[in-house]
């Protein structure tokens, strides 16, 4: 089985360790994992941005990168979410790539979906003691699905214990440029997102998108707190 | 109703910084939200309703011109006038009209969000007519000099009890009630003296209903019953697009209103009202005008974003929406704030009028998964981004950086260059805790979140040196 692994453009530049740690995870579920060099962005902030021409571009140049891959995975709910239910989107006025599109599309997964649900990863390499609570990030959860795999995942981990945060389905307020261009708004919904995980009394928030990560330990830093850690759930579950 | 969307950015942030509507807003946030999930598991089968739903609203917008002209015909069959309003002037044009008729002195109005386009009550008002608003909610803004609605169902939901109680002393020169009961009870009785001496009675219209010429009101309180039955003249307004084809439409769709917009099983009162008073009636008004108005509809029906025409005005959207709650309802500028608001208002008042609007979203998509006509509301403000950027609406400078970001990333070798270095500045930035707290063009982030800092190497390059180093990782 031929994994082709898209690290995501915030992986790459902000937290190569996750990439790495979700490779091993792939690895340790018995996948092949191939990682195309040329691979950059999926497009996702010209498309959410309205710079349509400029995520039909990086959109095609993905497609080309990873349709010889059985499957594409990424350690994101967003940008997967991207691949699988905006390309069609992108390529409505263009037969001959909705059709590679779609076709990559459905092999398309978030990571802690493939791990459970393709590759149903038994053994999670990873050890951690201590009390995590999880953050459900938008498109990973309304767009992917994902809710149930985390948590399945974290379950096979000894010395975790999840306690959940009230509200952890709502947005943390990142949503790409937004988190720029109204900033004092983002920072309202990272500083209500940061009380709810605090009033869950875990040691770490634990979740799956970058943009999400770097808004939530941004703020959390911000409001003084350097006691709860922020980890990607590839991170926590491969250990180092 | 003025139009104050370009100045969202302001608003919120006086919003964010007011305290009071703060506290109203956490007050009431999650009610909504819960008595919605409690109320939709009465339904067998929520995703099939919700989809009938859709098929219903979207089966009347596909066909709109036949259904209104059935509308017209089944209406002015059973006695009543079917007037058009392209613009917003137009309907209070129609309004005045009508009152000048039927020597009207005084209109009493159960809710209706459409009159608050075309400011109708301060229309009526520069005739030399009283109006009156009936709903609670309304009779809070009027009293209160027209206080703008915060949010489409509840429209003085951003005000708390004991604003309404000091409001209330000071208006009406009664003693200060505080108990709800009382403070209804007051409400009331200044009310029941209208609906005894109106000449006139204007509603909205949840559904025109175009097989039998009838419009359904969809209410908690009582007083639309009152305001189209009392009077002799009863004017119903509302959108084109308010249309559905048949009863029987109404009846499914009746099954996901009120359960989406109060968390309630079916409204306290839901009127059908078709014609006028027949011979040996008791009920109903003498005169029957229903005002349809356009003001933009038509335009969006054939646009990219038509689908937000299935608005069937529940609130969900609002109701669901983390940017809604915490900035409320009056930082969008219009009538329709929210979700849906940041559609409509820059389809109906000009893009160009309402620039924030389609930005102001983390396109979370918390609304469209709860719209019960399934509106995807994301994907219709990405049009209108899409419109921006094309019309060159945003700044250049963001419009140069997303350029930049595309052409930079559709050229991997000088991708990785720059980010090698851009990852190593930043990673500097961070300093000794890794951690960036004021970022030059970044300080939309840094003004209330730190940055955590790039590890200072991109995986690509850490990737290729392992790669080199013959695999081991």
């Amino acid at each position: 089985m031929r994994v082709g692994f898209f690290v995501t453009c915030l992986v790459d530049l902000m937290r190569p360790a996750i990439g790495f740690a979700a490779i091993k995870l792939l690895e340790a579920g018995g996948a092949e994992v191939f990682v195309p060099a040329t691979q950059t962005c999926c497009g996702q902030p010209g498309y959410n941005s309205g710079d349509r021409d400029g995520a039909i571009a990086l959109a095609t140049k993905l497609v080309a990168e990873f349709e010889a891959c059985d499957y594409l995975v990424a350690p994101s709910g967003s940008c997967t979410g991207m691949i699988k239910t905006h390309y069609a989107d992108l390529f409505r006025d263009d037969a001959p790539m909705l059709a590679r599109a779609e076709a990559l599309g459905a092999r398309t997964f978030e990571l802690t979906d493939f791990l459970v649900n393709v590759l149903k990863l038994d053994a999670v390499p990873g050890t951690f003691a201590g009390t995590v609570t999880y953050h459900d990030s938008c498109a990973g959860l309304r767009e992917m699905g994902v809710k149930a795999q985390p948590r399945a995942l974290l379950a096979r981990m000894p010395g975790v214990r999840l306690n959940e945060m009230t509200e952890c389905e709502t947005c943390c307020g990142f949503g790409g440029t937004f988190s720029i261009k109204y900033g004092e708004i983002a920072t309202r919904l990272a500083d209500d997102k940061c009380g709810h995980i605090a009033a869950s009394g875990a040691d770490a928030v634990v979740l799956g998108d970058l943009g999400c990560m770097l808004n939530i330990e941004g703020r959390l830093r911000r409001r003084g707190d350097r006691r709860t850690r922020v980890l990607h759930i590839a991170e926590l579950l491969a250990g180092d | 109703m003025q139009i104050a969307s370009m100045h969202f950015k302001e608003r919120a942030h006086d919003n964010m910084g007011n305290a009071q509507l703060q506290g109203n807003l956490q007050k009431i946030k999650g009610k909504f939200v819960a008595k919605r999930r409690q109320s939709l598991v009465e339904l067998d089968d929520v995703e099939a309703t919700r989809e009938a739903a859709r098929a219903i609203r979207q089966r009347a917008l596909d066909n709109l011109d036949v259904w209104l002209e059935m509308f017209e015909r089944n209406a002015t069959a059973r006695g009543a006038t079917v007037l058009w309003a392209e613009t917003p002037a137009d309907v209070n044009r129609h309004v005045l009209a009508i009152a000048a008729r039927h020597g009207v002195g005084k209109i009493i109005k159960s809710k209706s969000m459409v009159s608050e386009e075309s400011a109708l009550d301060r229309a009526i008002e520069a005739a030399g007519l009283d109006v009156v608003e009936t709903d609670l909610g309304e009779y809070i803004l009027q009293i209160n000099d027209y206080e703008p609605p915060s949010h489409i169902i509840g429209p003085a939901l951003h005000k708390s009890k004991e604003e309404v109680s000091d409001l209330f002393a000071r208006v009406h020169g009664t003693a200060r009630k505080v108990e709800i009961n009382e403070l209804c009870l007051e409400a009331r009785q200044m009310l029941r003296k209208h609906y005894l001496s109106a000449d006139m009675g204007i509603s909205g219209g949840n559904f025109f209903v175009a097989e039998t010429g009838s419009v359904v009101l969809v209410t908690n309180e009582g007083n639309a019953t009152l305001t189209t039955t009392l009077p002799d003249v009863h004017v119903a307004i509302s959108g084109i697009e308010k249309i559905v084809p048949t009863l029987e439409d109404v009846a499914t769709l009746m099954r996901m209103l009120p359960r989406s917009a109060t968390g309630q099983s079916i409204s306290n009162y839901v009127d059908l009202l078709t014609g006028i008073r027949g011979e040996g009636e008791f009920h109903g008004a003498r005169h029957m005008y229903f005002i349809l108005v356009d003001a933009g509809r038509s335009a969006v029906l054939g646009s990219e974003v038509s689908e937000a025409l299935r608005c069937i005005r529940c609130g969900a959207c609002m109701n669901h929406c983390p940017v809604y709650q915490s900035i409320g309802g009056h930082s969008y500028g219009w009538v329709y704030p929210g979700p849906i608001g940041s559609i409509l208002t820059p389809s109906y008042i000009g893009l160009e009028n309402a620039l924030d609007l389609p930005q102001a979203s983390t396109l979370c998509n918390q609304c469209g998964v709860v719209c019960p006509v399934k509106i995807p509301l994301p994907d219709l403000l990405r049009k209108l981004r899409e419109q921006q950027f094309a019309r060159r609406l945003r700044p250049w400078s963001e419009r140069a950086g997303l350029r930049l970001w595309s052409w930079l990333a559709a050229r991997p070798r000088l991708f990785g260059a720059s980010t090698r270095i851009g990852v190593r500045m930043l990673r500097w930035l961070g300093g000794r805790d890794s951690l960036i707290h004021r970022l030059p063009l970044g300080r939309g982030w840094t003004d209330g979140r730190d940055m955590p800092a790039p590890a200072g190497r991109t995986f690509r390059e850490l990737y290729a040196a392992r790669r080199a180093d013959g695999g081991q990782r």
